[in-house]
């Protein structure tokens, strides 16, 4: 899996454009109008209902759960669901619901650590590379090429063989290092495009400092679409750390995410345990759904060509 | 025509003819039904052009023209577009009921349309000869040998240099005037009976305008075939059309030959425009002169869709639409007070 | 053309070598011991530590050892497996198995092409309707699903449960690779038909579809041949990226579905932490990508007339 190109999802390919022309008075109101359009929009309040319950449990896992996760039996190893036990119980005889609510915290944990650490890169260099352009954009713009030639989970895979403890904090790194590319591309071309808008040209002619433009003016009108890409980034790599660490190359036990649960069984035996396999991947894809949701729907609504 | 005038046709297909028009349009209506509202664009526009005619259609921006024209060629985007109703005549055969197939045909055959901005209207990742010569492949059956052969034959009549061998070369390789001339010589491959020509010179260097107007008129003189030419420029309809129709809102407001319409209006809004240009720089003169702005098609006055920004307006206006009416032989104009306006005018 | 392959080939040059320098750099210059995190939790003989330290130079600078990797992978020399195939070169474990992956690939990329392009035709065609509806509710559902649960859920629908596919191995021949070709395709080709249905909607409504429109040409035509040919452009370019997305994408499809090639191999590999195969195997999955995207850059200029040769 790679990071999506920011245009492949969603409905217009103009993300990049989609605030230029705009004041900042203007991208106030652009974000009013779509929350408006978004609160009566299923296909997003939904999904950020699930997120904010998914939060919850990150946070507060013990709300949702009286046993802890490690008080196992293993008598009970890999039984299947039944009253009590909705989920059945991991190899290790563990009831599988209480792993798969206390997984939610580095599951999402690296999500935002990701998003956030890819995020602050395509912030600040993203607008220094469209606001100043020349060697500066040719400089970084050769960066990010070097680790766009890397896809993401081959690259992640080979670094993260290279550490020997694998925490979440060492696979965050490893992501946001790989990950930033399409970030910082997009950030950049939004800048680019409202760096040449009248209202820019309007307050560098008014003789406003380069760091006043980019802060009042550039970053507010270019930041919609990198929000919502971000929110989509967020479920990919979700996914992402899920896949690598099924494979082998992410989180290790003791510590747990969805995707050490789905790791922790070989392959085949998945097969003939399918709760094992069902319920850690149908928190997984949830979430990865409801990113994805979220943020197609919020680009879409900040797009005002499509309005 | 056999067809009874309707409430807001009655003046244009009542001229003294020298022959019958070739196309005609009856009381189109055209509207766009979008999230935030039907848009009224067309409402019962009339005009009709005979061989060897060119008829000028005239209007401020957003006035119907150019959506009354793609209603001509079947271009209208459905959904959100529709026409509503109104015909369309190709040689006395109603084309909005044909099959579309004959629709097709007369596309290819009988009307033609070139576009405002020729860079977009040819497909980029063609070259120019490959798409004149589809034509003759698709509508002759001809050979690409022959098919070429053909379409260079075009390049050079339209006064592209080199032509044979430009042929090869893709829309982004010509320049503005080339490309318009490409785009002409596509229009008119097939020998159409009638050209429509939607503002073909608005995205040109004044230089290359005029070259193009004129070989528009040349073209239309050797063909003999009816031009209808959409622009803003008063001037070229000075020099160039034989009757005028000016839009206002989606109607047609006046009609009538050049000359008169333009040296005694009959309409406030002709009167207005006729009252912008100072005599001696109607070259340079440009629309839009009067004040205030159109109506939103969207949300029209009750009444005479211009009484907003009318001098002559009285509550009659702001009442009852004034439906397009014979002022004299040959001339029609849609207002209550079209007397008082050629008095005063 | 021939100059802009080369500046294309030339620009090319600093990102494969920067690219696997950081694979290199990350794999063998992080502190602490590279050779234990090459054997992983297996403690290795003395004399194996000692040939590993010889084989990448260990001694030496970085830039040296680097260069002196990177002079063995051009003659084709990835090193020693350490556990997988104890002892096989690398590069003769890729000689033996790229075939069934490249035939896994080829089937993936029939199915991208073929149904992702389809659907998205048919979504853009019909936009607005119940079965664009469907084609973006489904492809967005694909794209969260994690390609290995989407390919364990296949695995047991069509295997276990139906019984109509098999679910590990080539035994069967081609018929083996239907459904891997399917899982691996998946992503890819939910993405394909997006981009294809955007595509092929903008397209529809450029100025050069009326004037085609205008020329009496068919609605076939119009659309098949003037805006499919434009709406291709970008899928293409897609296409080569998502090669990436293929590649990581064998690691996983044919680790689960038991297929011996070059990914199921690095699957084997990762799990038993057999670092010199899995450098060896990215490394050269990294060269493909990289060299499949000069390919599309060069495809991209033959169907975009506008894109400039100097
Ligand atoms: N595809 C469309 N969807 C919605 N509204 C449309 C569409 N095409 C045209 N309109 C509306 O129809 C009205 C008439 O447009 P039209 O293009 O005919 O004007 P025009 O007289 O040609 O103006 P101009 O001189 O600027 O070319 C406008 O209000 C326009 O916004
Ligand atoms: S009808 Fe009235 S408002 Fe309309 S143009 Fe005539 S005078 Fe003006
Ligand atoms: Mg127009």
């Amino acid at each position: 899996m790679s990071a999506p190109d920011p245009s492949s999802l969603g409905g217009q390919q103009s993300a990049a454009e989609a605030t230029h022309g705009e004041d900042v008075a203007e991208g106030a109101s652009l974000w009013g109008e779509a929350w408006r359009d978004l609160r009566r929009n299923p296909f997003f309040v939904l999904p950020v209902l699930v997120i904010a319950v998914l939060t919850v449990m990150a946070i507060w896992p013990q709300l949702f759960t009286d046993l802890v996760p490690r008080s196992c039996d293993l008598s009970r190893s890999a039984d299947p669901p039944e009253a009590g036990h909705w989920f059945g119980f991991d190899r290790q005889g563990c009831d599988l619901y209480t792993r798969v609510v206390y997984s939610t915290r580095a599951s999402l944990l690296i999500g935002l650590t990701v998003t956030l650490g890819a995020f602050a890169i395509a912030l600040v260099l993203g607008s220094l590379s469209g606001y100043y352009g020349r060697w500066l954009d040719a400089v970084l713009g050769r960066i990010a090429d070097v680790f766009f030639g890397i896809p993401l989970v081959i690259g992640a895979i080979v670094l993260l063989t290279a550490v020997v403890d694998r925490g979440v904090w060492q696979v965050s790194a490893v992501l946001t290092l790989l990950a930033w590319p399409p970030m910082f591309r997009l950030m950049r071309s939004t800048v680019l495009s409202a760096r040449e808008s009248d209202y820019v040209q309007a307050a560098r002619a008014l003789g406003a400092g380069n760091a006043r433009v980019i802060i009042r003016h550039v970053i507010p009108n270019s930041i919609a679409p990198v929000i919502a890409y971000a929110t989509v980034f967020m479920g990919v790599i979700i996914g992402a750390e899920a896949t690598l660490t099924f494979l082998g190359a992410g989180l290790q036990l003791p510590a747990l995410s969805w995707g050490v649960l789905l790791s922790s069984p070989p392959p085949r035996e998945l097969l003939n345990t399918p709760h094992l396999l069902l319920f850690p991947s149908l928190f997984v894809s949830l979430t990865v759904l409801s990113f994805v949701l979220a943020g197609d729907t919020l680009r879409d609504a900040l797009d005002p060509k499509l309005r | 025509m056999s067809e009874l005038p309707t409430t807001h046709d009655t003046g244009a297909w009542s001229l003294p003819r020298r022959g019958e028009p070739v196309l005609s349009v009856r009381d189109l209506h055209v509207e766009f039904r979008t999230r935030r509202g039907t848009l009224q664009a067309v409402r019962g526009v009339s005009w009709d052009v005979e061989p060897g005619e060119t008829l000028a259609i005239l209007g401020e921006s957003g006035s119907g023209k150019s959506v009354s024209a793609q209603a001509v060629m079947g271009l209208i985007d459905s959904p959100p577009g529709h026409i509503t109703s109104g015909s369309i005549h190709f040689r006395g055969r109603d084309l909005l009921g044909a099959p579309e197939v004959e629709q097709r045909r007369v596309r290819a055959e009988g009307v033609s349309i070139i576009f405002q901005d020729a860079l977009t209207a040819l497909n980029p990742v063609f070259t120019v000869g490959w798409q004149i010569a589809e034509l003759f492949r698709v509508h002759r059956g001809l050979g690409r040998r022959e098919a070429y052969q053909r379409a260079g034959d075009l390049l050079d009549r339209v006064g592209i240099p080199s032509a044979r061998q430009r042929l090869h070369e893709y829309p982004h390789q010509f320049s503005g005037g080339m490309r318009q001339r490409a785009m002409i010589a596509m229009a008119l491959a097939l020998e159409p009976d009638v050209l429509i020509a939607d503002e073909p010179t608005t995205a040109l260097d004044v230089t290359v305008q005029a070259q193009i107007m004129d070989l528009l008129t040349d073209l239309q003189r050797d063909l003999g075939m009816g031009l209808v030419l959409i622009t803003h420029d008063l001037a070229v309809v000075a020099d160039v059309a034989d009757r005028v129709a000016v839009m206002y809102a989606g109607r047609v407001v006046e009609t009538g030959r050049v000359r008169e319409v333009f040296t005694d209006p009959a309409h406030p809004y002709t009167l207005g425009l006729m009252r912008s240009i100072p005599p001696l720089e109607r070259r340079t003169a440009s629309l839009d002169p009067i004040r205030g702005t159109p109506p939103n098609p969207g949300a029209l006055p009750v009444g005479c869709a211009f009484a907003p920004r009318c001098a002559f307006a009285r509550d009659r206006c702001r009442e009852e639409d004034p439906a397009l009416e014979v002022v004299e032989a040959g001339r029609a104009s849609a207002c209550h007070f079209s007397e008082e306006v050629r008095r005063d005018g | 053309m021939g100059r802009y392959i080369l500046r294309r080939i030339l620009q090319m040059v600093p990102v494969v070598i920067c690219a696997t320098f950081l694979i290199y750099a990350m794999n063998f210059a992080l502190p602490g011991d590279p050779v234990r995190a090459l054997g992983g939790e297996r403690p290795l003989p003395e004399e194996v530590q000692e040939q590993i330290r010889d084989r990448y130079n260990l001694d030496d600078p970085l830039l040296v050892q680097y260069g002196k990797y990177m002079g063995n992978v051009l003659q084709g020399d990835l090193g020693e497996s350490l556990a997988v195939r104890r002892g096989t070169d690398v590069s003769d474990i890729i000689a033996d198995t790229w075939p069934v992956t490249a035939l896994l690939a080829l089937v993936a990329f029939a199915f991208e092409i073929v149904i992702g392009i389809g659907a998205g035709v048919v979504a853009a065609l019909r936009s607005g309707s119940f079965l664009d509806n469907l084609v973006r509710g489904s492809t967005i559902l694909i794209v969260s699903v994690p390609i290995f649960v989407i390919g364990l859920v296949a695995q047991i629908v069509f295997g276990v449960r139906l019984g109509i596919l098999p679910v590990a191995g080539t035994a069967q021949g081609w018929v083996s690779y239907i459904l891997p070709g399917f899982v691996l395709a998946a992503v890819s080709l939910a993405y394909v038909s997006r981009i294809t249905r955007n595509s092929l909607m903008e397209n529809l409504r450029a100025d050069y579809v009326r004037t085609a429109t205008a020329k009496g040409l068919s609605r076939r035509r119009v659309v098949g041949r003037h805006a499919l040919r434009n709406s291709m452009i970008p899928v293409v370019t897609f296409l080569a990226f998502d090669l990436g997305t293929l590649l990581s994408g064998t690691i996983v499809t044919e680790g689960i579905f038991n297929l011996n090639g070059i990914g199921g191999i690095a699957f084997d590999a990762i799990r038993q932490q057999d670092g010199t195969v899995v450098v060896g195997i990215v490394t050269m999955f990294v060269l493909i990508f990289v060299l499949a995207n000069l390919i599309v850059d060069i495809l991209y200029a033959v169907l975009d007339p506008r894109i400039r040769y100097d």
